[in-house]
């Protein structure tokens, strides 16, 4: 009987870029960046890597395909590197890789490493591709991302017969949220706090998303250094342990799509990973035992409907959690501590893996004070990549001894 | 008995008045000004001759079973290719069976009635067949020429066969000359002309009574015999001189619909006999004549069954489901007249693989999908496997055209970041009437116009056009529902 990966794997060492528009680095220097933050962390050197496996999406600008331009860039030693694209989950998907490596016993020391270099696009928002296969060329709707999210709202507001001023001010808590915990984050984007004024004036991008309700496009890289407990106490002897509680992901089975079931106000693989990843944790009432969260706030309300997707807020209660404060950094359960996607930015491969760096750190209690949670036990990170009707989900949950 | 057997039309959304063209352009030929009168039909930025024949043909089949087409016509002098034939992809559209005769019909603004009188040849050398015959045209001018100013975007479509006829064909007669008052060599945009009193007079003022007296003389019958009459001509003059042939009553001759959608070119003739088939009585007898390289007459009895298909088709729907376009510059850019900053997104390379396009035309063209023999769940795309979740049955689909059934809307929204010619770009998720739901664009509407429930209808269109191979893609979007005249 399969039992999960919970306490098998601990994180021995992270590293994270700024995140941004970094037009003087590319993506390969990005990765040698991230890295060698990893590798002080860890205490350990290159040559200890036994496997690495590589996260990053995009293939029309960017890294290209495989392996090769990440193990070139970082000269890793002709030590296996695999590259995994999962729309957004690819950060977790490279985590996951790297901690099942170390999970099966195949390795004592695994890298994660994510990577996108997105600003060398030429244009706002990102490229525009083939993402969904070809047959979609030729049938699906002229739409980009934005677009795609905003009909979260449109049948969020209509399934739970909320006004849409109402979505729309919970919506503007989310991002005027991020924005006052990006203000304080040093590797943060977007670093400037804006009134909630600001984020309801601003241009519509895809009704009812305005400018404000977007996350940043960025480039920049995250790390993670994977390993056993056991190694972990030889290399690191009494220092505390961020152990993986749970890693799960779901991908959409096309139901959502074009069957008739799905109410197009959450998202079904979310549902489907998270009560998966609180069983792998022993959490049983995630709303009382997760401490904080990185969620996927690619745009606000994604973060709002993810509220409900993790079993935190009741179907048709995260406008009034929000709005209460639930979720802000003083707040019963902090989300979106570093910022989210929408400050600290969302270069897609690097996205989970800068999610799990925020909850290591916090966890270690390596903040300065006025941006730290206090006394977490559990931090969740959630990913979702592609679109509402479309996607995949990626959970992960940390703890630490 | 060979004859009619239903008509549809359409005329586009958008109408730009003449004054507004005046207003722009009456500095370079304040001439244009004579022809300022109402306003001209604009296809919008995602239609062709290809779709408004679709449209008109949508019309016209209301209620008809598609599997019992055999030939379906294409005609129009601004069809978007040369070699790929035009007609296949309307017939793909329509959900017409793939064992039929297909042709386009081009080069002459007779080619629609050309096209009308080939179907009913054929029907009455096939008995028991059914043929339906699409027209639509989309002829540019060039800015502040008369052309600009008389032409209008729209489409007809006429159904015949042998079987409950609406409309009996009595006889034509036919005159053809090289007259060029129009020209479009292969390569040109727009259209060129003669002097304008040489085509009145020695053009439409001749070669019209010149058809119609040798029908007359053909079938024993006087020009005073008929009682709807229908025949394009946008000089006032001569339409006065012509109409008097046909005796006292005005009201007998049908109205041009210059002032409301200008000429359709080949699809005029088609346009006009829609509007007139929608009032006419049984008994009556139709004259139709066409004008451009010559004349097509012919003329048609309407028999007891014509009420039965004056149910809302034709051109009276669609000249009431209208919007202002209210400025000059929208126009130049939707027809291409005009180069926009589209962004660098909107310079994304989009290639089409034929042999992908092969594999699903019955999906892209005529929306296709299926309904599962083991469940019953109605879906789009019909892949190879069931999407229920308690079914996932493979290879058990029943194939269902889903193009006229229509939906209602599940989710929306207008996206400024796509390159989109009429920002914002509106999409959203539709349920079909039916069962299954897919997203899809919106068109001819803006997203004030839609709400969570609304009800949808279907609309072939431009999907994007590949300006780098010159292949223009279409597949289907959703546009509110037409709302019926009464």
């Amino acid at each position: 009987m399969a039992e999960g990966i919970r306490d098998k794997v601990v994180i021995l060492g992270m590293g994270c870029t700024k995140f941004g528009e970094r037009w003087d680095k590319s993506g390969g220097d990005l990765l040698v960046d991230a890295l060698t933050e990893a590798l002080e962390d860890a205490g350990i050197e290159k040559k200890d890597l036994q496997a690495a496996w590589l996260g990053v999406h995009i293939d029309e600008i960017n890294i290209g395909k495989g392996g090769t331009y990440a193990s070139n860039a970082m000269h890793l030693p002709f030590i296996p590197v695999s590259r995994l694209d999962n729309f957004c989950a690819s950060g977790t998907e490279a985590f996951r890789g790297a901690a099942y490596g170390v999970a099966s016993g195949a390795y004592d020391i695994a890298l994660a490493i994510g990577v996108e270099k997105l600003k060398d696009t030429g244009y706002g928002g990102l490229p525009d591709s083939p993402a969904f296969g070809q047959e979609m060329v030729m049938v699906g709707p002229n739409a980009t991302a934005p677009g795609m999210f905003a009909q979260l709202a449109t049948a969020y507001a209509a399934k739970h017969k909320i006004p849409m001023e109402r979505v729309k001010e919970a919506m503007t808590h989310v991002s005027w949220k991020s924005h006052q915990n990006g203000a304080k984050n040093p590797r943060a984007h977007l670093r400037k706090a804006v009134t909630k004024e600001q984020i309801m004036g601003a241009p519509m991008v895809a009704y009812p998303l305005g400018l404000f309700d977007c996350c940043g496009v960025s480039d920049g890289s995250a790390a993670a250094i994977v390993c056993t407990p056991e190694v972990f106490k030889k290399l690191k002897p009494n220092q505390p342990m961020v152990k993986v509680k749970a890693l799960q992901i779901a991908v959409s089975s096309g139901e959502e799509a074009a069957y008739d079931k799905w109410d197009g106000a959450s998202i079904m693989t979310t549902r489907a990973a998270s009560k998966r990843a609180y069983e792998e944790a022993g959490i049983k009432d995630p709303r009382k035992e997760i401490s904080m969260m990185e969620v996927h706030d690619c745009f606000s309300i994604t973060e709002l409907c993810t509220m409900e997707d993790l079993w935190i807020s009741p179907d048709g209660g995260a406008p009034d959690d929000i709005l209460n404060g639930f979720f802000d950094l003083d707040g019963q359960i902090p989300c979106q501590p570093d910022g989210g996607l929408k400050c600290f930015g969302h270069p897609i491969g690097a996205s989970g893996i800068r999610m799990i760096f925020e909850m290591y750190n916090q966890l270690l209690g390596r903040w300065p004070e006025d941006r730290a949670v206090k006394n977490p036990k559990f931090g969740l990170t959630h990913n979702l990549g592609g679109v509402p009707n479309n996607n995949v989900c990626s959970i992960a949950i940390f703890g630490v001894d | 008995m060979v004859g009619i057997t239903s008509f549809g039309a359409y005329v586009p959304r958008y109408r730009l008045n003449r004054m507004i063209i005046f207003g722009s352009m009456g500095w370079l030929n304040p001439v244009i000004i004579t022809n300022a009168r109402g306003e001209k039909a604009v296809a919008n930025f995602d239609e062709d001759a290809i779709t408004m024949a679709v449209a008109a043909g949508m019309d016209c089949l209301r209620g008809i079973d598609r599997s019992g087409i055999d030939a379906v016509y294409f005609a129009s002098t601004t069809a978007p290719y040369k070699e790929r034939q035009n007609a296949n992809i309307v017939a793909g559209a329509l959900g017409a069976g793939e064992q039929i005769r297909t042709a386009d019909f081009s080069a002459s603004l007779k080619a629609g009635t050309t096209a009308l009188l080939s179907a009913l040849e054929f029907a009455a050398a096939n008995p028991g067949s059914k043929a339906v015959v699409c027209a639509a045209d989309c002829r540019l001018g060039k800015m502040a020429s008369t052309q600009e100013m008389v032409f209008g975007d729209g489409g007809g479509a006429v159904a015949v066969g042998d079987g409950d006829v609406i409309a009996e064909y009595k006889g034509c007669y036919s005159v053809s000359y090289d007259f060029v008052d129009h020209l479009r060599g292969a390569n040109t945009k727009y259209d060129r002309m003669w002097e304008e009193r040489w085509i009145r007079d020695l053009g439409y003022q001749s070669f019209i009574p010149e058809a119609v007296n040798g029908l007359c003389a053909k079938y024993g019958l006087s020009p005073t015999d008929f009682d709807k009459v229908v025949y394009p001509c946008y000089y006032g003059g001569a339409r006065k001189k012509i109409n008097a042939m046909f005796g006292e009553d005005p009201a007998k001759v049908q109205d041009d619909m210059l002032a409301t959608v200008g000429d359709t070119g080949a699809a005029h003739p088609l346009l006009m006999l829609a509007a007139a088939l929608e009032t006419a009585q049984p008994g009556q007898k139709i004259l139709l004549v066409s004008f451009g390289s010559g004349c097509d007459a012919m003329w048609f009895e309407a028999t007891d069954a014509v009420s039965k298909m004056q149910d809302g088709r034709g051109a009276s729907r669609w000249l009431a489901r209208r919007a202002d376009l209210d400025n000059y510059q929208k126009y130049l850019v939707w027809r291409g007249m005009a180069p926009p900053e589209l962004g660098l997104r909107g310079e994304v390379d989009k290639e089409t693989r034929w042999s992908l396009v092969w594999r699903d035309r019955k999906s892209i063209l005529g929306l296709w999908g299926g309904k599962c023999k083991a469940c019953g769940a109605q879906q789009w795309p019909a892949k190879r496997m069931c999407v229920n979740p308690d079914c996932g049955a493979i290879d058990q689909f029943e194939p269902v055209y889903l193009a006229d059934k229509g939906g209602t809307i599940f989710s929306y929204t207008g996206d400024m970041l796509a390159a989109s010619l009429n920002p914002p770009a509106v999409y959203g998720t539709v349920s079909f009437n039916g069962g299954g739901r897919t997203v899809l664009d919106f068109t001819d509407c803006t997203v004030e116009d839609l709400a969570v429930g609304n009800a949808v209808e279907f609309s072939f269109r431009i999907k994007f056009y590949d300006p780098k191979r010159d292949i223009t893609n279409y597949f289907w979007k959703a546009i509110p529902a037409v709302e019926e005249v009464k």
